[in-house]
């Protein structure tokens, strides 16, 4: 009876004071919010560009408008504001060029579809261009094995460039001569 | 001597499917498409002395409206003498001919003949506010939003630089670095204001 009764206590005093605890945090936290990190506002200025001297990202740029920038996006962070949001705010007062990632809209849109349409014109044209050469040399490999050709049949693959030239060039003297 | 027939010459472009062709030229057609707008916004002329200045509009800081508007549309200053100033908080230059730039406004003020037009150029608003009320200054004053106006009259700005327009809308006078005396300002501003 003795014990249930100090277990009792024991229980309430322990329930009060975690209460008790929980308070206080409540409060502090809410009367002094952590302001952003430098790191977490250079992550924001890292892709974003300064607007009066080009060409340089905000979070390393050494000039006194570029602190007032870093400081303007700690307060817009400390606000609640998102990165969309600040991104937004930039876009708006100095244009698209102070992004780090330009939006794929207008002409920027070309910047992002041409490189990837170009790579893979390329890979096709490579390749159209490789197959036949392979084809070639795998009608090269056949023709050795079967023999001469009949006659009247030329046997292109067999020919190399440069007696194709040659042949080519004189047929067509020939022709030249005859006419 | 055997003839090859020219079907059998395989070359590369027969070799490619229609459809790719087609994308490569469309491709082509883009990029170059990309390069001549590209070239021909930055060969779009600077406005030069003499020339009629284009429409802008200047969004205007609170406090500093004019004729009880939040905006400026340049064309509705048609028949005044315009003062266009390019400034920011963090030109230390700037500062050196704020307080003139007020003083001479206060002069041309009470005529009605003469606007001033002060841009704070890339800036942060907080900043901008701060230093006109650092200079008093009463002026209409707005930001370069986007950096729109700047380009107009320097594609390469360095404030401050000022720009003078007559009444019909011609640039008549600029002016790159800081004033050093009111008497430079009336210098410029007297003679249009005789002008009709």
């Amino acid at each position: 009876m003795k014990n249930g009764r100090i277990k009792f206590i024991l229980g309430a005093v322990s329930i009060l004071l975690l209460l008790l605890n929980l308070i206080p945090r409540t409060q502090v936290s809410a009367q002094t919010p952590v302001p952003p990190s430098d790191d977490e506002v250079n992550a924001i200025a890292s892709e974003l560009f300064c607007p009066i001297c080009e060409n340089i990202p905000l979070d390393v740029c050494p000039t006194e408008a570029c602190r007032d920038w870093r400081e303007l996006i700690r307060q817009m962070l400390a606000e609640g504001k998102s990165e969309e949001e600040i991104d937004l705010f930039f876009v708006e007062n100095y244009g698209a060029r102070v992004l780090g990632t330009p939006p794929a809209r207008g002409i920027i849109w070309f910047a992002y579809i041409l490189p990837p349409v170009a790579f893979v014109i390329g890979v096709v044209l490579l390749f159209k261009a490789i197959r036949p050469r392979e084809e070639t040399a795998a009608k090269q490999g056949a023709a050795i094995q079967q023999g001469p050709l009949p006659p009247g049949k030329a046997d292109l693959s067999a020919v190399s460039d440069q007696e194709y030239r040659v042949r080519l060039e004189t047929e067509l003297k020939k022709r030249a001569e005859d006419n | 001597m055997t003839t090859p027939s020219s079907e059998s010459i395989p070359t590369l472009r027969s070799r490619i499917p229609l459809w790719v062709q087609i994308i490569i030229w469309v491709a082509l057609f883009s990029l170059l498409t990309v390069l001549a707008a590209s070239l021909f916004r930055v060969q779009i002329p600077m406005i030069e002395i003499g020339q009629e200045v284009p429409e802008f509009t200047v969004p205007l800081y609170e406090g500093y409206g004019y004729d009880g508007s939040a905006e400026l549309v340049f064309s509705s200053l048609r028949g005044k003498v315009v003062l266009i100033n390019f400034w920011a908080s963090w030109c230390v230059p700037c500062e050196d001919e704020a307080s003139l730039m007020e003083e001479s406004w206060r002069f041309y003020q009470p005529s009605g003949e003469v606007v001033f037009i002060g841009i704070d150029y890339v800036d942060t608003p907080a900043n901008g506010m701060e230093y006109l009320d650092r200079f008093a200054i009463s002026y209409p004053n707005g930001p370069d939003l986007q950096g729109r106006i700047s380009p107009i009259f320097n594609r390469d700005m360095g404030v401050p630089e000022t720009f003078v327009v007559d009444r019909q809308g011609v640039l008549r006078a600029i002016k790159i670095g800081p004033f050093t005396s009111v008497e430079e300002i009336q210098v410029i501003l007297d003679p249009l204001l005789v002008e009709k």
